[in-house]
């Protein structure tokens, strides 16, 4: 399994989740846990994925959910988990 | 499972508090490059740099794309260019030949800067290593992205004052050289006592001949993470600052030990070691001068200063070691003075003169860095600031370093811009009394006794 964590935070709207999970859904990426918060109409989203089925290179899945961000209005990231492992766990 | 709350202070971390790498440095040996031929010479050391490094600056943005941290630069260091060319080169002219060479392959490969245009000469000069610091000047003036160094001293042979002697001009005439360039080629030029082999950052980095053929060195940063970590602790004691500091310093860290396995995995080149820095850049908040205020200093420069300094890099040290697997290079706080907002803002604010940075670098890890001083100032008293930071790095057992910038037709009150990284900086005063009856006499400054230390 390789692990990706994809955050996504910016002003809450409705189908922000939907397009996410279509897209990852496309690339035949599985989502392992989802955790979100809305703070002050902002939203926070973060979701542990499983990247190791996916049609594209990791870099440019990175690129193009990006892309889907700003599209939506909201700022995603896609990360491979070591960098928060290494940072939070010893 | 990794929780939000963690992967968001990642993130904020690099978004907001300037969390970068911010350096990949290949070090590459060209011994096997030698030739009695300096056009063989040249050709072989080409061929070597564009074959071992093509593929580095593309892994670095790779890796930077995969993990969303930022690598600021890709870097070579080659093997000190004095021992390579010692067997062909007949003068400076064939020094200048290896320099262009070095400036066309890393141009060639896209890499930011190639050190090692370097002679070590803490005990003696070869003939080679002569002419090579005699070619600095034309060597810098003439190529772009190529840095030098020379190691003047260390502390089991002390220090080369014929070759201090010599660098006071070099500096000097590099300045000249450049002067149409805001002097900008003795920002590529340092000397050293005691200098790293495996030093990743520039303008010092060489491949030095006790290492491997090749091998991956990453620098950290992050003076912005530890500033604001620091700014949520203000008035608590001093366990709790040391505390959140090598806290801090471990989590930068990790990320450089990360990133340094990952390029060493993609490249197929051995890892050597993450040098564990607080390097600033002139980015507002990226700052080591900002961290020193943090710490309760009105400015860098205010009595405290050097105590503040020495529990900063200490703790660095301490919170950065845990981190990696292998530390080395220079591994500490640097303080440079064009590269650091708030060191430039201290300094025109009267609060930092190069005296006080002298005594700062006592408790650091690398010395006078970056620091412009009036072009009319003698290559002697260029000469002794040197021999002094390197009797600090002589008898403390650490790397001392000067790299100071004459800036030809300026005085002080003037400003003189480098750009990019490298930032701008105020002329600072330089003490006016003469030192030439020192500097003028021969040989070398005996090595420290290592005994009776109390």
């Amino acid at each position: 399994m390789k692990k990706a964590i994809i955050t996504v935070v910016g002003k809450d709207a409705v189908g922000i989740i939907a397009r996410v999970c279509t897209y990852l859904s496309a690339q035949h990426v599985n989502i392992l846990d989802i955790s979100q918060t809305i703070t002050g109409g902002y939203f926070n989203m973060m979701m542990v994925v499983d990247v190791s089925g996916a049609d594209v290179r990791f870099g440019d899945m990175a690129d193009q959910i990006e892309a889907v961000g700003s599209d939506i209005g909201v700022i995603i990231k896609c990360q491979k988990e070591e960098i928060f492992d290494s940072m939070h766990r010893i | 499972m990794l929780n939000i709350y963690e992967v968001n202070e990642t993130n904020n971390m690099i978004e907001k508090d300037n969390l970068d790498v911010r350096t990949i440095t290949l070090g590459l040996s060209l011994l096997d490059c030698m030739d009695s031929d300096i056009d063989k010479v040249c050709d072989n050391i080409y061929e070597r740099i564009t074959a071992k490094a093509g593929n580095l600056v593309k892994t670095g943005e790779d890796i930077s794309r995969e993990y969303g941290i930022p690598i600021v630069n890709k870097r070579i260091s080659v093997t000190p260019i004095g021992i390579v060319g010692s067997a062909a080169a007949k003068g400076s002219d064939d020094f200048v030949k290896i320099a262009r060479t070095l400036d066309r392959a890393a141009n060639a490969v896209g890499v930011n800067f190639i050190g090692g245009y370097s002679a070590l000469v803490s005990k003696g000069m070869t003939k080679a290593d002569e002419m090579l610091i005699q070619s600095i000047p034309e060597a810098l003036s003439e190529t772009g992205i190529v840095c030098s160094s020379v190691n003047l001293g260390s502390t089991r042979t002390g220090i080369n004052m014929d070759a201090v002697r010599l660098m006071g001009e070099v500096v000097l005439d590099t300045a000249r050289l450049t002067r149409e360039n805001d002097c900008l080629g003795c920002a590529k030029l340092v000397v050293f006592c005691n200098a790293p082999d495996d030093n990743p950052f520039m303008a010092g980095a060489f491949h030095g001949v006790t290492e491997a053929d090749a091998i991956i060195n990453v620098g950290v940063s992050g003076p912005g993470v530890v500033k604001y970590a620091l700014s949520k602790v203000r008035g608590a004691d001093f366990e709790t600052l040391c505390e959140t500091i090598k806290k801090t310093a471990f989590k930068v860290t990790r990320v450089g030990q990360l990133v340094a396995r990952e390029a060493s995995r993609m490249l197929d080149v051995p890892f050597g070691i993450v040098d564990l820095s607080l390097a600033p850049t002139p980015a507002i908040g990226d700052s080591v001068a900002d961290i020193l205020c943090e710490i309760g200093l009105e400015k860098a420069g205010a009595p405290g200063t050097t105590a503040a300094l020495a529990l900063l890099n200490d703790s660095v040290k301490k919170g950065g070691v845990m981190a990696s697997s292998y530390v080395g290079g220079l591994s500490g706080a640097f303080i440079p003075v064009s590269e650091d907002q708030g060191m430039i803002e201290a300094v025109e604010a009267g609060a930092l003169t190069i005296e006080k940075l002298e005594a700062m670098t006592c408790v650091c890890s690398v010395g006078l860095d970056m620091i412009a001083i009036p072009g009319d100032t003698r290559a002697t008293t260029i000469s002794g600031i040197i021999a002094d930071e390197m009797a600090i790095g002589m008898v403390n057992q650490k790397t001392t370093a000067v790299r100071i910038i004459p800036v030809i037709g300026k005085g002080v009150g003037d400003r003189v811009e480098f750009g990019g990284l490298l930032g701008y900086a105020p002329v600072m005063p330089v003490n006016q009394f003469s030192c030439d009856d020192f500097i003028n006499r021969k040989g070398r400054i005996p090595a420290p006794i290592h005994s009776f230390k109390n």
